[in-house]
């Protein structure tokens, strides 16, 4: 693994995402726009309200900041390998010395940046507000530690898990559409986890969020090998399966050899 | 969608604001931080908002910010006395060239081929796209690899730049065997200049090269983007984005990002598509200059003058290898020698005057034109001249007849063509 090489992709990426900003900028006004209903309500919470209300408010705006992580990567991350083989980019690239987990993780860290950072950003107006805004019941609950933890943490790692499905399908697809589409739905299977999360049905705890975010991490890492081996060079380039016991990927190679 | 309100700093890390609204960014991003240190006092989601303040701060200004621009070094060299003859863009070329070369670790012996393909088979499916090819490149040698669509000469570039495995066969690729456990360190070897350029067409020129010597992790890459550049005479265009050039321009982007690594073998697919007259003579003086210095040129083309100019031998396949020799070699093989007799009239009896010590036999070509079939041009030719002139005959011209390569290959796959037909 040489991390020159990885950041290498990452700075291609993302002076790709500079010079084309419309993909940054589309990707961000969405949540915006779908957090304007949820945080009226919050500010129209009285001071008086009682408990379940607030939860339930809070419930559906902490459900929204993970979705956003889960709902934003998936249209850079299916684009990646399978738009660059529609722009012909590809093949030059393969012909050079960078191995498939190297560069799938240079892809993946570049769509990581502004997803997690525009999750983060709006995260960060809800909290602006939350707390010079609503009543001190509705602060109190957004801000127990707990739930920040268990936000700040699930953020960054519910991305990343949205980034490899989305990268495994871009190593797969066909087309650039169908891919993102895909990737999209495959994304969705997350939402009934931070359902969990976000109403309190798992009620989150320092020691819960930690081992979730533990368990997460484990499975980031486990996409970013599964994805490495789905990396077919040989598909990629022709279009037709490996015919043979040739390798998806040199490190997996010298694995199994 | 507008210039940059961030730019990184020339020396040490980080960016810094050089527009207002990067200004205003950075002292928004202050004030909240000092808000939140001020109003949460005591709150345990101080630290937290404040890291997330940085955080924002941090990615508002990679995004927007500019890159500090490539600098590409020029090449420092002074040119030989030989090299100072070629030319004003000739003399660049091949300093940059040599400036590219100095530096290379050799990674096999000399006397070691630089390709060895053996038995090289490929099936897509039921498809064979390539039959039982073997052959071998020396090293140094320029190889030009022929056919016509379909005949898959692509298809075995791909193969030997690991990008595809072969069905069954092996070879040896600048010394490594062909096998996965070496992709990695045979494509550290070679370099691949594919048909279509492949350019990153919103980063600039250096950009795009900037990305590749990172992923071959050379040392120094700017000096080495500016011989690569200097290479193809396209230094003065660094920063030009490579969607504002022409085919060609990107043809010759394509060129460098090859020449980048300084490969022990160049795989070039047609490196001339879509050049000019001139640029094409100057990846030609390139090619030559590549050769000089040591570098295995495996090229693919179309174009047969090219590769009857520029290749030391050549190898002509159509799903399997039909030939390979050097383009004379090919001709002999292919061809009887003859010469071509042409008077002003028809002779009268043709069959007495070419009844000469060296002429196997002869056929009239048109009225007043004889083909004949020689085993010697040199032993025939004084000995027909001779017979032509005691039978009265007014000569316009006795030529020993020359085949190009053009006819070599079309001999090759037009029978063939018509043969299947």
């Amino acid at each position: 693994m040489s991390l020159k090489r990885v950041a290498s992709v990452v700075r291609k990426e993302v002076r790709e995402f500079r010079r084309n900003r419309f993909v940054i900028g589309t990707m961000a006004v969405l949540p915006f726009i779908f957090l304007i209903t949820p945080m009226i309500t919050i500010f129209k919470i009285p001071a008086s309200a009682s408990g379940p209300q607030v939860k339930a408010a809070v419930g559906v705006i902490s459900l929204l900041m993970l979705i956003i992580p889960i709902a934003i990567p998936p249209v850079i991350a299916a684009y990646s390998v399978v738009g660059e083989r529609d722009q012909g980019t590809l093949e030059p690239v393969l012909t050079a010395p960078v191995r498939a987990s190297e560069l799938l993780l240079g892809k993946a860290v570049a769509a990581f940046l502004p997803s997690v950072a525009i999750a983060y950003a709006i995260y960060l107006v809800v909290l602006i507000s939350v707390r010079f805004g609503a009543a001190h019941v509705v602060s109190s609950v957004v801000f127990h530690p707990p739930e920040l933890l268990a936000q700040i943490l699930f953020t960054p790692l519910l991305a990343l898990w949205s980034i490899w499905v989305g990268i495994g399908i871009s190593t797969r697809a066909s087309d650039v559409r169908v891919a993102q589409q895909l990737a999209t739905v495959a994304s969705l299977p997350l939402l009934g986890f931070t359902s969990l999360i976000s109403f309190q049905i798992i009620k989150p705890s320092v020691p819960i969020a930690i081992a979730v975010a533990l368990a997460l991490l484990a499975a980031d890492i486990a996409a970013w090998r599964v994805d490495s081996r789905l990396f077919d060079r040989e598909r990629l380039v022709t279009g037709h399966r490996r015919t043979d016991a040739s390798p998806r990927d040199e490190g997996a190679a010298r694995r199994s050899i | 969608m507008g210039g940059p309100w961030f730019r990184r700093r020339q020396v040490g890390l980080g960016w810094r604001p050089i527009r207002w609204q990067g200004w205003l960014v950075t002292v928004l991003a202050v004030g909240l931080a000092a808000s939140a240190l001020t109003l949460l006092h005591g709150s345990s989601v101080r630290v937290p908002i404040v890291i997330l303040i940085v955080a924002v701060y941090a990615a508002v200004a990679l995004t927007t910010g500019g890159a500090r621009r490539v600098e590409v070094a020029a090449p420092e060299d002074q040119p030989t006395d030989d090299e100072a003859e070629i030319g004003v863009g000739g003399v660049e070329q091949r300093l940059a060239l040599r400036a590219l070369s100095s530096g290379r670790v050799s990674t096999s012996s000399p006397d070691e081929p630089a390709l060895v393909v053996e038995h090289l088979t490929k099936r897509f499916g039921e498809r064979v796209a390539v039959d039982d090819v073997s052959f071998g490149v020396a090293a140094g040698e320029v190889f030009g690899f022929l056919g016509p669509n379909g005949a898959g000469k692509t298809t075995t570039v791909r193969m030997l730049a690991t990008l595809i495995a072969p069905t069954s066969g092996t070879a040896r690729v600048a010394g490594l065997l062909l096998n996965p456990a070496n992709g990695v360190d045979i494509r550290k070897r070679i370099a691949v200049m594919t048909e279509n350029p492949g350019l990153y067409l919103r980063l600039t020129v250096a950009e795009n090269l900037e990305f590749f010597a990172g992923l071959y992790e050379l040392a120094q890459p700017k000096a080495r983007i500016g011989q690569a550049l200097a290479a193809v005479n396209l230094a003065d265009r660094a920063n030009d984005l490579c969607g504002s050039l022409s085919k060609g321009l990107r043809q010759r982007v394509a060129l460098a990002r090859a020449l980048l690594s300084d490969p022990a073998i160049l795989f070039l697919d047609e490196p001339t598509s879509g050049l000019d007259p001139i640029a094409s003579r100057e990846v030609h003086e390139l090619i030559d200059g590549l050769r000089e210095r040591g570098v295995t040129v495996f090229l693919t083309t179309h174009r047969l003058e090219e590769a009857e100019r520029l290749c030391d031998r050549v190898a002509i396949l159509n799903t399997s290898l039909r030939t390979v020799g050097r383009p004379d070699e090919l001709r002999d093989r292919l061809f009887t020698k003859s010469l071509v007799v042409r008077t002003l009239a028809p002779l009268a009896s043709p069959d007495a005057v070419f009844a000469v010590a060296g002429v196997d036999g002869w056929r009239a070509d048109d009225t007043a034109s004889y083909v004949l079939t020689v085993s010697d041009a040199r032993v025939a030719a004084p000995a027909v001249t001779r017979a032509l002139v005691a039978d009265g005959a007014d000569v316009l011209s006795l030529a020993e007849a020359q085949h190009s390569l053009e006819d070599v290959y079309l001999e090759l796959i037009d029978n063939e063509a018509g043969a299947e037909s």
